[in-house]
Order: structure tokens, then sequence, then C-alpha cells
């Protein structure tokens, strides 16, 4: 399965990019993805542990199962308004 | 500015633009928050703000706030601008008008908006003061997943 990362904020910042392309097995959970992004990413490390997730634009929790197809967005904790 | 109830944008924002978005024959009362850039934060000379957005999920998240209002609050209309790039010291961040048939609870619907835009709306404001630049960051706690 595949799809796409979404990164925001000092997330982003510390990536040095607002997107990238993810590719799992079947099963897959935001977890793994998240553990992937760590080797990926060493700019990012832990940051991507204790970020926000958010799967097709709806909040969403570290096991929550990857479909092919998904977009992921992790992120700081919010602070609009 | 579109007729969006719930936007997120670049554009300077107008409150009579968002108050008319709300108003209809049904309306007897429409409160108005605007929430703006404060030139100091904890004892910093702010200089201006970015605020980033994830302009796809806050837009729905928007809508989905204004849901809540509704549920809770007898109100006829919410509309609620976010606004994105750079802001400087006294612009608005966010404008968000409730219409409501009387002015009961409107009160109660408009802090209830504003404070669950800080929970749970996917957008970042990082600030540039005098001496240096810092993310802002909000509560600890991610919302619970759908």
């Amino acid at each position: 399965m595949q799809g796409k990362v979404k990164l925001f904020a000092s997330l982003r910042e510390a990536a040095g990019r607002s997107e990238l392309d993810w590719e799992l097995t079947e099963g897959a959970t935001v977890a793994m993805l998240q553990s992937n992004l760590r080797e990926r990413l060493p700019g990012v490390g832990e940051e991507i542990g204790r970020a926000w997730i958010a799967v097709n634009q709806q909040y969403a929790s570290p096991d929550s199962q990857l479909e092919d197809g998904d977009e992921v967005a992790l992120f700081p904790p919010v602070s609009g308004g | 500015m579109s007729e969006k109830l719930f936007e997120i944008t670049a554009a300077p924002l107008s409150i009579d633009e968002v108050n008319r978005r709300v108003t209809s024959p049904a309306a007897g009362a429409i409160i108005t928050f605007t929430g703006i850039v404060r030139g100091t934060n904890q004892g910093r000379q702010v200089r201006y703000l970015e605020y980033e957005a994830y302009p796809e999920m806050a837009e729905v998240v928007l809508a989905q706030i204004g849901d809540e209002v509704k549920a809770r609050w007898e109100v006829e209309a919410v509309a609620i601008a976010h606004r994105t790039g750079r802001l400087e010291i006294g612009e608005a961040s966010v404008v968000i008008a409730i219409a409501a048939g009387h002015r009961q609870g409107a009160f109660e619907a408009g802090r209830y908006a504003i404070d669950r835009i800080k929970q749970i709306l996917p957008v970042w404001k990082k600030e540039y003061f005098e001496g240096g630049e810092v993310w802002i960051e909000g509560p600890s706690q991610p919302p619970e997943p759908a």
C-alpha cells in the first residue's frame, strides 16, 4: 500500500519538506508509519512520535490501520485562533 | 471574500462580511468574536505572526464546530473565517459570527466556538518577536479520533 504524508508547522520545518510518500505492507498502522518516518527523516526524530495524527483529514490515533491511498498528516499541538 | 460559512483564507478578514453571512430574517441577535494579533506575548515584544493551516481539514473542522454549536444552543447560523499567512499586530486572525433568534445562549455559544478552535483546529502560529522566533503550541492532548 502507499499514500501521502503531510507535515505541518515545526514538523515541516524540521523535516525540510511538507509532503512525502509512504509505502508499507498490508495491515500497517500509523505507529508503524511513524517509526518508518523516524528513520527516513533523521532531523525530526522524537517529534514524529508525539505528533497529532489525522488520516484523510480526520483525527486518528497511532493504532489506526492504514489503507491504500490514505493521506496521513502529522503535526504539533494546534495553536490557531 | 467568498460565500463560504467556514473559511480558511489568506485574505484580510472583514467582520462585516462574516456577520452578513449569518444575517437572516430569523436572527434577532448576532454576536461576533474577533481574535486579534497582540503586540506582546509572555513578556516578548511581538513583531508579527505567521499562521499556517491544513486548509482542507481545517474547513471541515470549522464546520464540525458549527454543528457542535447548533447542537448545544438554539442558534440560526454560524460562520467562521480564519486567516493564514503573515499577520501584523492589530490584524484579525479569526472572526466568528453567530446569529440567534434571541440573545440568550449566543454569548456562550461564541465562547464555546473560540475555545474549540483553540483545541482542535489544525492551524499553527509562529511568533516573530524582538530577538527570535518560536512556534506556539496549544493544548497538549490531541482530540479523540472520530
